[in-house]
């Protein structure tokens, strides 16, 4: 009998496998393969040329140290670049605010989108707008409306007496990430505002008639029994947004490029891999994105001990 | 019966060969400012008629910079989709392993170009792409402008700040609120390095990496050009010009908001259009010099075109180029686009010096013309110019004195460089 049942299980165990497979293979081709090949020329001197030719040197491209005789010397490699760590600080500085403000949008908009109140469907698809431009497409729409000569921002505030003089929003290093903050917050709010409503509907309307007859303030109701309950789906977002935010490409690339202000490490890699013949660097660099996205990622979900098997329920 | 029939097919062969009657599609790739895809197409078209072949365009964005980047994607990749690509003139040394060498197929004509231009193409003896046309910056003026307020036009640096200040204070206070006295490209990006090299170099304070590889820019006489150049934002420039690129500048100077404008050729042709409210009321100068015993600097600029190596239409590719850079064809340019030609003939053109009467004046510009050091530094030339662009931008911005910024950018190019360039 026991023999029998494992017989099955085997075999059920086997096809599950099969089952698998061109998931596994897929998943390997796409994302394993290319991870693995970056992380091998980081340690390389491989160039965009001669791909072919490329010799281990070792950790030679995140930290050496050089000497120039006499006891002379000097730290080279990603790991003693200041303007990685630059980098690196722009891209936490601009996933913090902007995460952050998103997820307060999205959560006002949501709680809005949930009531009952009429045309809400066309509103609810109307919300979704900014998210549906392609990035490359709204980043230069609002690279147009902040230019400072022809834009329609400086304008608009120039009558209305905000400012006299036209800011030039994009090209000023004090307001550069600001720039690119706020396209990125409108953009991806509609994105936040989404998930947050998925989570908001799932709350039964039950919890919120007995509040009323126990005549509990709407602020309360609020922060006792909805925020409770939606906030797995907010942390869910919050994390998938966190993600995208420290990738970062796109919308600096279109508005600021090249300038230290707003350079993030995506930006940083790239430049290294394909305008300067830093292939290797660059590669190394692309890995420590790499790590560093990983870090801030699994320290995130393990301070918020969010419920990613779903045990809990 | 069988071998007469092969025979046939390979004589009907070589003839369509000899005449070169097979119908090639060939692409070529280029960043179009101005109305070059315009002459570009037109040229393309008669080019279509007379071989037979067909030829598309891929345009590519304005910048420089962003261009390099899908070039040398496409070419490592060994990319046989572009035939043609009309290359910037810093990017031979580092792209010559991937484009066929002219040296050949050019050598009937190669003597009736500009030698400075072939010069810039040529990498150990290998020419890499032919001069399609040349580049050298101008300073457009107001003449009007000028004029109304009784000023000279500038022959130093001070002279033109001076004057600017005084021109647009004056139009501000007549109502002009918009008015600016001198726009430039100042962007972080290729441009900037192009305007800041002349400055430096006007003010004697050489190059960025001297042609033997030595690293000089860190000395009082920078410091001075650069610390002038941050007076303008803010001030006679829009604090915008830090993003300005070559069209914004034109921009604002067209609409007839600076009274001074740094830009490149192809501006005069487009500001003297019928539909330019400025038409009549500007004029162009050599760029000022730094004072008592500097003398000006015009950055060499200019494109090229290379036949790629992974080209499968070689033969044609190369007819392309021959068509393009033909004397009618660079007449053309130089009429409608106000590019100065690379061939030397046509300077001497009457209806170029008709039609367009700065460009044989332009001819000892482009003699003189200052390379950029892409020769010295090699394969580092971007990291070079992008380290070099950093720094002045951030002095533009206010972002750390000219004086520390130079002696940071001495740090970062002798580490760039390591033993060697």
């Amino acid at each position: 009998m026991g023999k029998s049942r494992s017989l099955l299980s085997r075999t059920r165990t086997r096809s599950a496998w099969l089952v698998l497979l061109p998931m596994l293979v897929t998943l390997f081709v796409v994302a394993a393969w290319p991870l693995g090949r970056t992380i091998w020329f980081s340690f390389t001197d491989a160039s965009l040329d001669l791909m072919a030719d490329a010799q281990f040197v070792g950790i030679r491209n995140y930290l050496e140290y050089v000497k120039f005789g006499d006891e002379d010397g000097q730290y080279y490699g990603l790991l003693a670049d200041a303007r990685w760590w630059r980098s690196v600080w722009n891209t936490i500085y601009f996933a913090v605010v902007s995460v952050s403000f998103e997820t307060l949008f999205g959560l006002v908009i949501a709680l809005v989108l949930n009531q009952q109140f009429r045309g809400r469907g066309l509103v609810r698809a109307a919300v979704l707008i900014p998210w549906a431009i392609p990035t490359i497409v709204s980043a230069k729409m609002w690279a147009w409306m902040m230019h400072d000569q022809f834009g329609i921002l400086n304008d608009m505030f120039q009558r209305l007496g905000l400012i006299s003089e036209p800011v030039a929003w994009t090209a000023s290093p004090d307001t550069a990430m600001i720039a690119v903050m706020i396209v990125d917050i409108w953009k991806t709010t509609p994105f936040m505002a989404l998930l947050i409503l998925a989570g908001l509907q799932m709350v039964p309307q039950d919890i919120y008639e007995a509040a009323k007859l126990d005549g509990v303030p709407a602020f309360r109701t609020f922060r006792r029994v909805t925020l409770p309950l939606i906030l797995p789906a907010i942390l869910v977002a919050v994390v998938f947004r966190t993600l995208d935010a420290l990738r970062v490409f796109d919308i600096i690339y279109v508005l600021t490029p090249n300038t230290d202000a707003t350079r993030t490490m995506s930006v940083y890699a790239r430049e290294n891999l394909f305008d300067y013949d830093q292939f290797a660097y660059g590669s190394a660099a692309s890995t420590l994105l790499f790590l560093v996205i990983a870090v801030i990622t699994i320290t995130f979900i393990m301070a918020t001990r969010m419920d990613l098997e779903g045990k809990r329920s | 019966m069988k071998y007469k029939g092969k025979l046939l097919a390979g004589i009907a062969g070589l003839a369509v060969l000899a005449t070169g009657a097979v119908a090639e599609d060939l692409t070529i790739v280029h960043g179009s400012v101005g109305r070059d895809q315009e002459v570009l197409r037109g040229q393309l078209d008669r080019f279509e008629e007379e071989t037979g072949h067909s030829v598309t365009i891929v345009s590519m964005p304005e910048s420089t910079s962003d261009q390099f980047g899908q070039y040398r994607l496409w070419l490592s990749a060994q990319s046989s989709d572009i035939d043609v690509y009309r290359m910037d003139v810093i990017w031979a040394p580092q792209m010559a392993q991937h484009f066929v060498d002219l040296t050949e197929p050019m050598a009937d004509i190669i003597d009736q170009f500009v030698p400075a231009a072939v010069e810039s193409q040529t990498v150990d003896g290998k020419l890499v792409a032919l001069p399609l046309f040349l580049g050298a910056p101008a300073l457009y003026y107001r003449s009007d402008l000028l004029e109304k307020h009784g000023e000279d036009v500038p022959e130093t640096w001070q002279e033109m700040t001076d004057t600017a200040q005084k021109i647009m204070d004056a139009e501000r206070a007549e109502g002009n609120s918009d008015m600016y006295g001198f726009v430039f490209q100042g962007a972080a990006y290729e441009g900037l390095t192009c305007n800041a090299q002349e400055w430096v170099s006007s003010y004697g304070g050489g190059r960025i990496v001297e042609l033997d590889g030595s690293i000089g820019i860190n000395n009082p006489k920078a410091a001075e050009a650069l610390n002038l150049a941050a007076s303008w934002v803010g001030g006679i420039a829009p604090e915008g010009v830090l993003n300005y690129k070559e069209e914004d500048a034109r921009g604002v100077f067209q609409s007839g908001n600076a009274v001074f404008m740094r830009n490149w050729n192809y501006a005069y042709a487009l500001a003297a259009g019928d539909d330019s409210p400025v038409k009549d009321t500007f004029a162009v100068t050599t760029l000022p010099d730094g004072g008592e015993g500097t003398s000006s600097a015009a950055t060499l600029g200019g494109w090229n075109l290379g036949v790629s190596e992974y080209s499968e239409h070689k033969d044609a590719a190369i007819e392309l180029v021959r068509y393009l850079t033909n004397y009618d064809n660079q007449k053309e340019r130089a009429i409608v686009t106000s590019r100065p030609p690379t061939l030397m003939a046509v300077y001497e053109d009457a209806d170029v010096a008709e039609q367009q009467e700065f460009i044989p004046l332009w001819k000892p510009v482009v003699d003189n013309a200052l390379p950029r050091p892409s020769a010295a530094t090699l394969r580092k030339y971007n990291e070079v110019s992008s380290t070099f662009w950093t720094a002045v931008h951030s002095t533009l911005s206010g972002d750390g004195s000219a004086e520390d910024n130079l002696a940071r950018l001495e740090a970062e190019l002798t580490r760039l460089r390591g033993p060697r360039w």
